[in-house]
């Protein structure tokens, strides 16, 4: 029985649903494998709340149905992480802040309802950079995510899993769960994808309901799937996706059968190179990897095309002023009036509790892009600033527009750099802030973008190539991420420490 | 109506009006969610999660309300902006849940429109052009209640996300009575259109003011706003107090701030709110959880076909097509309920009396204006729980038409109507009070009157002809007042020679 428990949580979405469909092991021995090592991997600190009996009972749903021969669903027995930025019926959601400890939801946000609905099952809420604001996960108050790999240079510093989603990939790179979901508004779902060794892919802006996720920047936020392999990503995007009448910025579209579509075939495809990322100082095991992405997909059948997205350089100052700007406008909801954490000093007004309430709720990150966001948008600065970012944002449309006239699909890094050591730029909020240079453009245009595993840097840590793609293309993002999966072979996984 | 000038110590000032009109749009439901709307409601009870800001909540717009607000602009005769965009207007107050309002300030539903005002009630063509600059939509703040606790604030987020239309006007009023009929005739548009119900009692209607005052023909003077103003009294006497300070301020050496005020009802003055300097830094910007509001040529062609007769046209209608007098025209189109009550009352008493809507029109209006107004008044009852209806009222004016009873019985029979709830046909069954038109009956009667009144019948025929309205009222007395009064003064003349 342990052997087996043991083999479980090595198996993906895919393998995990069809063996279960199979009856080659329950769902209930699914949930209890992966249960017990959220339990053993405190250390990691991924999850802010475990909840084990949930698992189980969605698992004895699924067994359930499986025995009275009903249909399953296309989660069916797959126990997952919430990343604790969506609201979860009765269960505590927090956004990783102070500010919203101990607030649990009385309604479930339509991502996690999808998935449920759909036969998976949840581990617990997995811990995220506050509000989703940060590039390590070093922003959380419940502490900082600490990543399963480590260098090989046995110096066993503790390294950042990426951010905000870091409890997420911390989690699935550790086998704590076999797929979680994340949210991405510059990154937050490929950057820790990349850090960690798995695949990660965001949506096109509008796929995924953002109704019930705590909102950060709503222009970007995008929920999506973290996962092993890109069948995975594939399966579990397909759950998670779909029009939301709650939402109206949700995209009245049919899901597309994503997984029957998976073809790593790329011939009569072209690939586009962005010249813009080819930055001078460029990591060398990330411009490595770049190459190696290429050949890949050239041996896939693609043609490799050079194009050129002009407003590149634009796009994180930019995306640091618009996010910034909503931000502070959709966290002005935290005030201690209705829910979450009051600090009502003794004889303080209602200014005075705002003030002091705020003042501890809120996390240092949060506070300084909650004043950005203020200043942005403040009168006599808001043209300099705001207009100005919005009509970058449309020049870097137009630079993708323009692009794929000449191309299906765009390769470029997923990061500048492979993880780094927790503390090692936290200090410097522009060094942070610079993670997102890849991964920004494509947030901005609102495209579906992918991390795949590409290989180890000469530390031994994981590298991620993107995969960015037209609007509604999903599909050709993950068929190029498979054709790249197939050929990278990456079979490394993090050393059991912990 | 003479131009309202200000008498200064040092001359005469002009007063400059605009008014901004919060409405609130009549809709079950939010403007961005789906809690009821209803006044009066237990503190609480009409919030959903999206009204109380619940984290990831997101607003979606509810098409009757924007629907409400097209047909309301197209009813100004203004344009409808096909783009439109919500904004967010962010502060922080404690019955603001989201921390900003959902507003429009750079792109409107509702461009430039107008409306026109009557100046003189009993002059139809002395009217004045009042300019809308635009309508947009918005939503309502809920509502603090400080009488609760000794120390704290409660907050009722009913009203929170009700949707309301700003109804901004251009500063083209110069007089309290201009700002005035401004509001009444607003109010009579959005209740003709139902996007509000007007009841200012309950706040479904507010004025901001905005007053200034200038020489004549020099340029504006600074303004003053004064805030969420609740009847058309108070809007006249926020203007008169204010623009008599503000004259004042200046003659004497001071200098109006640009500034908002609140007006207080029982003081009849206004008072500073907070300066320019203290004023909100709103940080607007487009809302990103809402996409433009991109409006189809269809949903604009059903927002015009639903479109009622509107004041103005009913009231033309009244006149030229009804041949009544704009004075009735003017009352019976003032509310929408009376003109729909008339119109009612109209077709039951053509049909009654089988004639055409105009050959009765008049009879209806002055029956409706002058005795049923009057005895509804009364017994403290309106048009709405009246216990006549359009019918009943029909089949009273049929007996006065055809003959069956005289103007003054009906008054009788219409009382006796409001009291038991009868039909006029049976009251007058019942009472006996048809109207004697037998000759004999009343012949028997003049000579009676004139047998008892011989001097007066020798006066009368010795030229002093006054006396006819005696013998016809003392012939009427004998009659009990239910002779034909036509008969009674032929059979008369005749008599008397």
């Amino acid at each position: 029985m342990s052997d087996n428990a043991n083999d479980v949580t090595e198996l993906g979405v895919a393998a995990i649903r069809d063996g279960v469909a199979k009856g080659d092991f329950s769902a209930r021995e699914v949930a209890e494998a992966f249960n017990a090592n959220v339990a053993a991997a405190g250390e990691l600190n991924a999850f802010i709340v475990a909840t084990p009996d949930m698992a189980l009972e969605a698992a004895g749903r699924v067994d359930a149905d499986r025995a009275a021969g009903k249909a399953l669903g296309k989660m069916a027995g797959v126990p997952i992480g919430m990343k604790d930025l969506f609201a979860t019926n009765g269960v505590q959601t927090t956004a990783a802040s102070h500010i919203l400890e101990g607030f649990s939801p009385q309604y479930e946000s339509t991502v996690s309802q999808k998935l449920w609905d759909a036969g998976a099952g949840m581990l617990g809420k997995l811990n995220l950079d506050q509000f989703a604001m940060g590039s390590s996960n070093e922003t959380s108050y419940f502490g900082n995510v600490i990543s399963p790999w480590r260098r090989n240079d046995g110096g066993n510093a503790p390294l950042a899993p990426g951010g905000s989603s870091g409890g997420s990939s911390s989690a699935v790179a550790a086998r704590l769960c076999p797929a979680a979901t994340g949210t991405d508004t510059g990154g937050s779902i490929r950057q820790p994808a990349a850090f960690t060794g798995i695949t990660g892919i965001k949506p096109t802006y509008g796929r995924c309901s953002r109704w019930g996720i705590v909102a950060f920047a709503s222009s970007l936020d995008q929920a999506g799937p973290m996962a092993r392999d890109v069948r995975d990503c594939a399966i579990m995007l397909e759950a998670m996706a779909g029009f939301d009448p709650k939402d109206a910025t949700s995209l009245d579209m049919p899901v597309p059968e994503w997984e029957a579509g998976l073809t790593a075939d790329m011939k009569g495809k072209k690939v586009g190179i962005p010249r813009e990322y080819r930055m001078d100082g460029m990591d060398a095991d990330v411009a490595k990897s770049w190459e190696d992405g290429i050949a890949w997909l050239r041996d896939a059948g693609a043609e490799i095309v050079d194009i050129s997205l002009p407003h590149t350089k634009y796009a994180l100052p930019a995306y640091y002023i618009i996010a910034p700007a909503e931000a502070s406008s959709n966290l002005a909801r935290y005030d201690g009036v209705r829910y979450g954490l009051r600090d009502l000093p003794e004889g303080a007004g209602l200014q005075d509790m705002y003030a002091a309430t705020r003042a501890a709720g809120f996390g240092a990150e949060v506070k300084r892009r909650i004043l950005i966001g203020t200043y942005v948008l403040s009168a006599g600065f808001y043209d300099a600033y705001y207009t100005q970012a919005q009509k970058v944002r449309t020049l870097i449309s137009h630079d993708f527009k323009n692009a794929f006239t000449e191309c299906d699909v765009i390769l470029a890094p997923t990061t500048p750099s492979a993880s780094f050591a927790l503390g090692e730029k936290s200090g410097d909020p522009l060094e942070m802030y610079l993670n997102d240079v890849f991964s920004v453009p494509a947030s901005l245009a609102g495209l579906p973008a992918m991390s795949v595993p590409a290989g180890l840097n000469r530390e031994g840590l994981p590298l991620g190539l993107q995969i960015i793609g037209n609007a509604f293309d999903e599909q050709g993002v993950l068929n190029a991420g498979l054709a790249l999966e197939q050929r990278a072979g990456f079979t490394a996984k993090p050393e059991k420490w912990w | 109506m003479s131009e309202y000038r200000i008498q200064g110590a040092t001359g005469e000032w002009e007063v400059v009006i605009g008014l901004e009109v919060h409405a609130q749009v009549t809709s079950k439901a939010k403007l961005f969610s789906g809690a009821a709307t209803a006044f009066g409601a237990e503190p609480n009870s009409q919030v959903s999660l999206i009204d109380a800001a619940m984290p990831g909540m997101l607003p979606v717009p509810n098409r009757e309300c924007i629907r409400q607000a097209v047909r309301t602009g197209m009813a100004i005769d203004a344009e409808i902006n096909k783009w439109s965009r919500f904004d967010r207007k962010n502060y922080f107050y404690a019955d603001l849940p989201q921390g900003y309002q959902i507003s429009q300030l750079y792109h409107p539903l509702v461009g430039e429109g107008r409306l026109e005002i009557q100046l003189d009630d009993k002059d139809p063509e002395n009217t004045k052009t009042i300019g809308i600059e635009r309508i947009h939509v918005e939503q309502d703040a809920g509502k603090l209640m400080h009488d609760q606790h000794p120390t704290m604030s409660y907050v009722d987020l009913n009203r929170s996300g009700v949707a309301l239309m700003e109804i901004v006007s251009r500063p083209d009023m110069r007089s309290p009575a201009e700002a005035g009929a401004y509001v009444r005739k607003l109010r009579t548009i959005l209740r003709y259109v139902g996007s509000c119900d007007g009841n200012m009692e309950e706040g479904s209607m507010r004025a901001d003011v905005n007053v200034s005052v200038r020489r004549p023909g020099e340029p504006f003077g600074t303004r003053t706003e004064t805030k969420n103003v609740n009847s058309v009294r108070f809007v006249m006497a926020t203007i008169e107090h204010e623009a008599n300070r503000q004259v004042d301020l200046i003659e004497s050496g001071g200098k109006v701030v640009q500034e908002t005020r609140l007006f207080d009802p029982d003081t009849g003055t206004t008072r500073s709110m907070r300066s320019k300097e203290d004023a909100h830094d709103y940080r607007y910007f487009p809302d990103p959880d809402l996409l433009p509001l991109v409006l189809e040529d269809a949903f604009l062609d059903e927002c015009r076909a639903s479109l009622p007769e509107l004041p103005d046209a009913k009231r033309h209608r009244y006149e030229n097509g009804l041949g009544l007098s704009a004075y009735n025209a003017g009352i019976l189109t003032a509310e929408v309920e009376t003109a729909r009550w008339f119109e009612e009352l109209l077709v039951q008493t053509a049909k009654a009396q089988g004639k055409d809507d105009a050959d009765v029109a008049k009879q209806a209006a002055n029956w409706l204006t002058s005795e049923l107004f009057g005895a509804l008044n009364k017994v403290g009852k309106g048009l709405d729980d009246s216990p006549v209806s359009p019918a009943a009222g029909a089949e009273l004016l049929a007996l006065i038409g055809d003959g069956t009873i005289s103007g003054s019985i009906a008054k009788q029979v219409l009382e006796k109507m409001l009291e038991t709830g009868d039909g006029a046909a049976a009251i007058v069954e019942r009472e006996g009070l048809k109207q004697e038109s037998d000759t004999g009956a009343i012949e028997a009667a003049i000579d009676a009157v004139m047998a008892a009144n011989a001097d007066k019948v020798e006066e009368y025929r010795g030229g002093k002809d006054k006396l006819f309205g005696f013998f016809v009222g003392q012939t009427m007395k004998a009659m009990q007042g239910k002779a034909n009064p036509q008969v009674v003064n032929e059979l008369l003349k005749t008599k008397l020679g």
